[in-house]
């Protein structure tokens, strides 16, 4: 167990990309922490410098109280599971997992048991004399967790572990993934590009864009306060629509239509409005033309037009729709976003209009 | 299920006929007398000398200094096929680690130049080589037969292409692991290089197996003798009116059929265990 801090870490790899630019996190112990951003925003390179399989170009990583910039992967007490597991094929699932602590000198009886500890949690007594090859898809993930898991380390990393599975694999792994973690109560930094992923696991979020820390915080709180624009569209699901708008005598204005009050000085701003905050009214202040309907059983959601900009709205009716509709909007489910930069305008906390189930 | 043709069949047996015939001609002829070969040419059927001719092949002693029995040779050509086989993977099993894993400046660039130099057949390189060995004093041993040789681009070139096949995370798998480069390359690469190593064995064994013209050159003492030389040496006895020893030579063409053969059964099956079985 320890902790793991990042100061002004940044990787600039030969050639000149600046891949990482000055992320600095403190990661507690015992705490659970997603790395989340597109593809090719530098999630791996951030965790690959961690786990030491990538030299860090700028700042310091300690992990406890040990800076370990130079150290080899294999002295840095951490353990890490691959997006394609990387198991020995050549090797049973017990000599898997057995392997790290053999090459530690681990006394064999303490690797039995430490292995035979972890098949039990991990459901893998049966397999233990098998091969990879001969697994399906979540059981060699189980294999490449159990290998971590008996290492009994300082830190998890995690890069990308579950997107090999299927849909429905990946979301009861999910949750063994998270009984495990609160259970062992090991440091976790997890890199993932689905957000829903992300949001349902970690304990804190951080969000990256081409390299930079967008946005760090728990799950529900970059979901209902979403540092930019960025972090607003790339969060949730279905993304927040993001609206050209303006501020004017106190009110912000799409097109010709007031929406709600405002605070913030006028002049143009990217108004952002999620799914679940608007509502269908027939007094509502913003007109729309439906588009099209995803029907997801409990809910639909419906796509179409304000002012000629795309927009997404949530609701649980199942009525035929006319084509044109208009929307209320909760004058605190306001997100407002500088033009220029992105970054959020407003300080006062836009309050939900329903928790998160 | 396909259906079965004739014609498919036609062709089949063509070319095992083709291919067969040969063999069978010769291990036929070897059991007739050289007289009766001399006489009445090459022979379909089993003749009655076979055990006498096999016998004498094998333990007669023969050659300049009468120490030369059908034995020795086989087992100077075995030793000439086993160490082939066995230097040559160890050899460029190392060099392909070094090209793949260990990132030196110019790597690729050496292995090209490593790979052409040695495109060049032993023919081209002979002269040197047998220069090199004769000054240090390895005319007429096992190392001068085997080590010059020994360098193989072909079986570099395989082993790179495979490690580079080998995904990279099973090295930072390895890394994370605390297995040093050493243990990396003999608890990973090693195991899963079986199918490769079998492929190259048959390959390399035969190509040992069957060296003609370097033996010649470097050895002068008869108790290098291999198989290959044995055979012609045989066919050269053609003084005054004396029949060759026909029989013997197709014997001991026989009996150097049988390692090769053996060898390649063997390791065929651990390859295609391999090929079924690996998926790295
Ligand atoms: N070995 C490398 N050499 C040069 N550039 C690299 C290397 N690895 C990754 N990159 C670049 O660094 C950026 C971040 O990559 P990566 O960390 O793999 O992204 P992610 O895991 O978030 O998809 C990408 O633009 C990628 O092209
Ligand atoms: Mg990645």
């Amino acid at each position: 167990m320890a902790t793991v801090t990042l100061s002004a870490v940044g990787k600039t790899y030969a050639g000149g990309v600046d891949a990482v630019r000055d992320v600095n996190v403190d990661i507690k112990d015992g705490e659970f922490v997603v790395l989340v951003g597109p593809s090719g925003c530098g999630k791996s390179t951030l965790l690959r410098m961690v786990a030491g399989l990538e030299t860090v170009t700028h700042g310091e990583i300690r992990i406890g109280d040990r800076v370990v910039n130079t150290l080899d992967p294999a002295d840095r007490d951490i353990a890490m599971v691959f997006q394609n597991y990387a198991l020995y094929p050549h090797m049973s699932v017990r000599d898997n997992m057995a392997y790290g602590l053999k090459n530690r000198r681990t006394p064999k009886d303490e690797i039995t048991r430490r292995v035979d500890e972890a098949a039990r949690m991990l459901e893998l007594a049966p397999y233990l004399d098998r091969k990879p090859r001969a697994l399906s898809g979540g059981q060699r993930q189980r294999v490449a967790m159990g290998r971590a898991i008996v290492r009994q380390p300082s830190a998890f990393l995690f890069d990308e572990p579950l997107s090999n599975l299927d849909a429905k694999l990946r979301v009861s792994m999910r949750g063994e993934i998270r009984r495990l973690q609160k259970r062992l109560g090991t440091t976790s930094l997890y890199v993932t590009h689905d957000q829903l992923e992300a949001m349902t696991l970690a304990d804190r979020l951080i969000v990256l864009r081409d390299g930079a820390v967008e946005q760090i915080g728990a799950p529900l709180d970059v979901y209902r306060r979403p540092a930019s624009s960025f972090v607003a569209a790339f969060i949730g699901s279905p993304a927040m629509s993001l609206l050209d708008a303006r501020v004017a005598d106190g009110r912000v204005w799409v097109g010709e239509h007031a929406v709600a009050p405002a605070t913030v000085p006028a002049g143009e701003v990217t108004l952002g409005l999620r799914a679940e905050d608007l509502r269908i009214a027939a007094d509502g202040a913003l007109p729309m033309r439906v588009d099209y309907v995803e029907e997801l059983g409990a809910q639909r959601i419906i796509h179409g037009f304000v002012e000629g900009q795309q927009i997404a709205v949530t609701e649980t009716g199942a009525d035929s729709l006319p084509s044109d509709l208009r929307l209320a909007v909760d004058p605190g489910a306001l997100h407002l976003f500088d033009v220029a930069t992105g970054r959020r305008m407003d300080e006062a906390a836009a309050q939900p209009a329903r928790e998160l189930a | 299920m396909q259906r079965v043709k004739p014609l498919d069949h036609l062709v089949l047996i063509l070319g095992a006929l083709f291919m067969g015939l040969p063999v069978i001609v010769a291990l036929m002829s070897s059991t007739h007398s050289a007289v009766e070969i001399h006489s009445n040419g090459l022979y379909l059927t089993p003749g009655g000398d076979g055990g006498q001719t096999y016998e004498k092949v094998l333990t007669a002693r023969g050659g300049f200094t009468g120490d030369v029995t059908g034995l020795l040779m086989l087992g100077n050509s075995l030793i000439m096929g086993l160490g082939f086989a066995v230097g040559k993977i160890v050899l460029s099993m190392t060099a392909a680690y070094a090209l793949v894993y260990f990132r030196f400046r110019f790597a690729t660039i050496l292995f090209w130049a490593i790979f052409t130099t040695l495109l060049l057949p032993l023919e081209v390189r002979i002269m040197p080589s047998y220069q090199v060995m004769a000054t240090l004093g390895l005319l007429n041993s096992y190392t001068g037969l085997i080590v010059p040789l020994l360098a193989s681009a072909t079986g570099t070139f395989f082993f790179r292409q495979f490690f580079k096949s080998v995904p990279d995370e099973l090295l930072e798998a390895a890394r994370i692991d605390g297995a040093g480069p050493w243990k990396f390359f003999i608890d990973v690469l090693v195991p899963l290089s079986k199918t490769m190593m079998a492929a190259i064995f048959i390959i390399m064994f035969i190509y040992g197996w069957n060296q003609y013209l370097w033996p010649l050159i470097m050895t002068t003492d008869e108790s290098f003798y291999t198989l290959m030389r044995g055979i012609k040496s045989i066919l050269q006895v053609w003084v005054g009116s004396q029949i060759p020893d026909y029989n013997e030579a197709f014997a001991l063409a026989v009996l150097a059929m049988i390692p090769p053969v053996i060898v390649v059964v063997v390791f065929q099956r651990m390859f295609i265990k391999g090929l079924t079985e690996s998926d790295k």
